[in-house]
């Protein structure tokens, strides 16, 4: 499932919109993160604060909605973009390639509700995709 | 059984009541059909679903997707056994609509975001888990009887 020219002009436009905001997203998903989806405490055991919007949270907010809007700059080659990304995942982070699916969609539901104007469905589409293809990139060097 | 706390019952609840079924049913379906343009396989009946403008203008599509949102409301009024609540349904969908039942999962995904983006703020993590928690044993229950 490739990125249409039309899916990245709507990635690049909305994040261009929305990435000023980027720690108030990046706080809000994992937040979600950690209380809807319980089993992705696991990773974040060496934590002193794990409820929502701690310091902690917070801090890996912004990490997490950097490496993002990184990808939207590097939308053309996501895999050669994301390459040490993608070592830091596979070799020390080691995070199941599952959870990239379930902060995804936490990422879609802060975005809906923060910017329910501008997700439209043809925004939806184009962003779902397009985490998918930063979620691949990401697993790219896993084995 | 599903165990639901006070805090659960209250929230879903609460969500329903305050949810315009007329927007959110057709919202919800035609953003399923959208994003995930395969589940379209299902409505070849409907006509026109050949882009996003179509589908959103669609008025069967519409029409259904106040029925399904409607559906809900079965498991609401027996939270305690969302399972033999849907027992019938479950049949429906598998012996005659042929439905694979990742697309329940799909749909449900979509009406979160619906909902989100209704309620913005007031969508807290805790909402959204009590929420998550219903729609996937409403999905649970809706692929129970396929074999």
């Amino acid at each position: 499932m490739s990125l249409s020219a039309k899916d990245k002009k709507n990635v690049v436009d909305f994040f261009g919109q929305v990435g000023g905001k980027a720690a108030e997203i990046g706080n809000d998903a994992l937040s979600r993160m950690i209380v809807v989806y319980p089993q992705t405490k696991t990773y974040f055991s060496h934590w002193k604060d794990l409820s929502p919007g701690s310091a902690d949270v917070k801090r890996h907010g912004l990490t997490v909605m950097t490496g993002v809007l990184d990808a939207v700059d590097k939308i053309d080659d996501l895999v050669g973009g994301l390459l040490s990304l993608s070592e830091l995942h596979a070799f020390t982070l080691r995070v199941d390639p599952g959870n990239f699916k379930i902060l995804s969609h936490c990422l879609l539901v802060v975005l809906a509700g923060m910017f329910p104007a501008e997700f439209s469905p043809e925004v939806h589409v184009a962003v779902d995709k397009f985490l998918a293809k930063v979620a691949l990139a990401l697993s790219e060097k896993y084995r | 059984m599903v165990e639901w706390t006070d805090y659960e019952r209250t929230t879903i609840a609460d969500i329903f009541s305050k949810m315009d079924y007329e927007v959110v049913g057709p919202a919800a379906l035609a953003r399923c059909l959208i994003v995930y343009p395969w589940t379209q396989r299902y409505f070849g009946k409907f006509g026109n679903l050949y882009n996003a403008a179509a589908i959103t203008g669609n008025p069967m599509v519409a029409a259904h997707g106040k029925t399904v949102l409607h559906g809900l409301d079965r498991a609401l009024k027996n939270m305690d056994d969302i399972k033999g609540t849907y027992a019938e349904l479950s049949v429906l969908h598998s012996e005659k609509l042929h439905v694979d039942p990742d697309n329940f999962r799909l749909l449900a995904d979509c009406l979160t975001i619906v909902v989100a983006a209704q309620l913005g703020s007031a969508f807290t993590p805790d909402v959204q888990g009590a929420f998550q928690k219903f729609l996937r044993v409403v999905v649970s229950s809706l692929g129970r009887q396929y074999h």
